[in-house]
């Protein structure tokens, strides 16, 4: 297999999330986005790993699986909170601190 | 390139076949996660590129993370994704204005972006092949991440229990 393949895939998940981030106005589908984009760059790092040879890829794409864990939690608890005070989780209205 | 292909002595006709399959899935699904009307339709779509990825990383021979990827993603963080889906709405079926109003601006963004990493990606790695290694034994991945890798490791778990406090704090009624 060619290493592009993988690379490839990963730079078009990548921008499919990055479509989602900028388009969307929910903020559950924002963070959806946000994970596709986390897995593509863990494909990359994955197929790099395989291309060198060594586990250090397997074990960034490990840490970076926790990490993402920890901000999914953090953030749902956030919109969470941000329904509760507001009765409405549109990202487009949450601008008061504009100035 | 197809000529580069043909000319690999191991090409693996089933590898190549099995990783066009699922590409095309994730892809398809991945379009519909960003594309649906539907929030719950949306998280759905996003189960079936969590489990094409980890059927990726079985065929990029990582098996360790391909598990991990299951059990974290498609276990835990979808369950978390439907509960906050639940709570924070009261209707299920489709709803209009999950779209920002400038939405398209995003499609010319997204188009540019690919267009530069898959330029920059196809000419520094344009005949570099995959060598045909067996899986990564586990073995090898623990003995990274007790040897060198052990303070990040740490630091991480205070990181996930950080987070679980936090959590817990913010989602609290009081």
């Amino acid at each position: 297999m060619l290493v592009v393949n993988f690379l490839l895939l990963a730079a078009v998940l990548f921008c499919i999330g990055v479509y989602g981030v900028i388009a969307r106005r929910n903020a559950v589908l924002v963070l959806m986005s946000i994970e596709l984009i986390l897995n593509s760059v863990n494909l990359n790092l994955i197929a790099f790993s395989l291309m060198h040879g060594s586990v250090d890829g397997q074990v960034f794409a490990l840490y970076v699986i926790a990490v993402a864990a920890a901000e999914v939690g953090v953030g749902l608890a956030m919109v969470l909170m941000i329904y509760r005070n507001r009765r409405s989780i549109a990202l487009d209205e949450l601008s008061e601190m504009k100035g | 390139m197809t000529a580069l292909l043909l000319a690999i002595d191991d090409f693996n006709v089933a590898q190549n076949v099995a990783f066009g399959i699922i590409a095309f899935m994730m892809i398809v699904a991945a379009l519909k996660v960003v594309t649906t009307n539907n929030v719950v339709h949306a998280a759905l779509w996003l189960v079936l590129v969590l489990a094409g990825i980890a059927a990726q990383y079985i065929l990029a021979a990582a098996e360790f993370v391909a598990i991990s990827q299951v059990l974290v993603y498609i276990g835990a963080v979808m369950v978390l994704f439907l509960f906050g889906i639940m709570l924070t709405r009261a209707q299920i079926g489709k709803e209009s204005g999950l779209n920002n109003k400038g939405w398209a601006l995003g499609i010319p963004v997204a188009l540019l972006l690919l267009g530069l990493m898959g330029y920059v990606i196809i000419d520094a790695y344009e005949d570099t092949v995959l060598p045909d290694r067996g899986p990564a034994p586990t073995e090898a991945l623990s003995d990274q991440f007790l040897s060198i890798y052990l303070l990040p490791f740490i630091a991480l778990s205070f990181v996930l229990l950080a987070a679980a406090i936090g959590a817990i704090v913010l989602a609290r009624k009081d």
